[in-house]
């Protein structure tokens, strides 16, 4: 009795080990996530609009049908991201992403103000190639360190009534997301 | 014998644990830090690098895009005030204030998190279409079929949830009482 009461008890440690396992590895290992999702839909370094949520078909899941949504799918390998994305009359905002789904950044038209968000993305090595003096003069610039070399940049805009859509739309086909030198 | 059979029961035993464990919480979206105000529910930091591991797993398989903390905050419903399950085949309304916020959007989702078809096209209202009182209150009546003033319709599915999306609003990690956040009451009001 005592010796199957120690088995349970192996068991239930071990089951306990496999359940930490795969909760931490199965981010890295999903096939269907955000990223894995947008990938055939998307280009590289690229601003690509995104198709509205409608009851028949929508990329991803809980996507808020009040707004339009542009996505740029980024790689760092070869440089930095000059992000400028111009303001629409409503609400905009830009949130970063790492390549597992993690919102790292996120920023809204107030908290940008003028007339565009404008954002340098880099990774933490990139930013620490760039001069001093750079920083310093480009202080009006806004520099984003990405913890993964790969992710996106979700840029929303939202149209508070249906008709209002168009407009929020060519706002966002203003967006720019291009590959700059590192310095 | 005895050694081989009892490592190999602990084996199986050990991984229908630790799978069984793993679905349940991923599926039944289990998440630290969570934010209650009546009804709804937020989780502020899923929308952070401070997420938990467990939301991130969730998130990784349903293939979501939480809403970042600088963006704003995403409050979910799937019962009214007193704990009955929604029920597209019912009629509940979704009423009072919300807390301080530039925009927000109500939105019905499926379980799934789509959109449900509808004969109006309408799958939910923005802050600024709502139809409010002199005092800036509001009634919102989920219901199948046509209702007065700011009616958002169910299509007749039978669960669904709700969504309140704040945008530009100072709730989130550092919220604690519903004194800063007074989300709007939501009552059961008939079956058909």
């Amino acid at each position: 009795m005592i010796r199957v009461l120690l088995w349970v008890l192996g068991a239930v440690l071990l089951g306990g080990i496999v359940h930490l396992a795969t909760v931490l590895v199965l981010p890295r290992a999903a096939s269907q996530d955000a990223y894995s999702r947008l990938v055939p839909l998307t280009k590289v370094n690229a601003v690509v609009p995104l198709p509205s949520p409608t009851a028949e078909a929508s990329i991803m899941p809980f996507m808020d049908p009040a707004f339009t949504a542009a996505v740029c799918r980024y790689d760092l390998s070869s440089g930095v991201i000059k992000l400028n994305v111009p303001l629409s009359q409503a609400y905009t905002s830009v949130t970063f992403y790492t390549r597992n789904s993690v919102a790292y950044y996120a920023i809204d038209d107030r908290a940008a103000g003028r007339r565009a968000i404008e954002l340098d993305l880099m990774t933490p090595e990139q930013h620490a190639q760039v001069p001093e003096e750079e920083d310093v003069t480009a202080a009006d610039r806004l520099i984003i360190e990405s913890p993964t070399t790969t992710g996106l940049i979700v840029l929303r805009a939202l149209a508070p009534e249906p008709g209002l859509m168009p407009m929020a739309r060519r706002a966002l086909a203003n967006a720019q997301c291009r590959l700059g030198p590192v310095q | 014998m005895r050694l081989l059979f009892g490592s190999c029961f602990t084996l199986l035993l050990a991984a229908a644990i630790g799978l069984g464990a793993t679905w349940m919480t991923i599926t039944r979206g289990i998440a630290f830090g969570s934010l209650s105000i009546g009804a709804w529910t937020a989780w502020p930091k899923s929308g952070s690098v401070d997420i938990d591991p467990y939301t991130r797993a969730t998130i990784a398989r349903t293939g979501e895009l939480p809403i970042g903390v600088g963006d704003g905050v995403a409050f979910y419903a799937r019962t009214d005030d007193s704990g009955h399950n929604f029920d597209g085949r019912c009629t509940f309304t979704v009423s009072g204030m919300t807390p301080a916020a530039r925009y927000w959007t109500l939105t019905l989702y499926n379980l799934d998190g789509g959109l449900v078809a509808n004969a109006l096209d309408r799958h939910g209202f923005t802050s600024e279409e709502i139809v409010r009182d002199a005092e800036g209150r509001f009634v919102i009546t989920v219901a199948p079929q046509a209702r007065p003033g700011n009616w958002l319709p169910t299509g007749g599915i039978e669960r669904y949830v709700l969504a309140w999306r704040l945008y530009d609003t100072p709730i989130g990690v550092a919220t604690r009482t519903t004194k800063e956040g007074p989300m709007p009451a939501i009552a059961r009001k008939a079956c058909s």
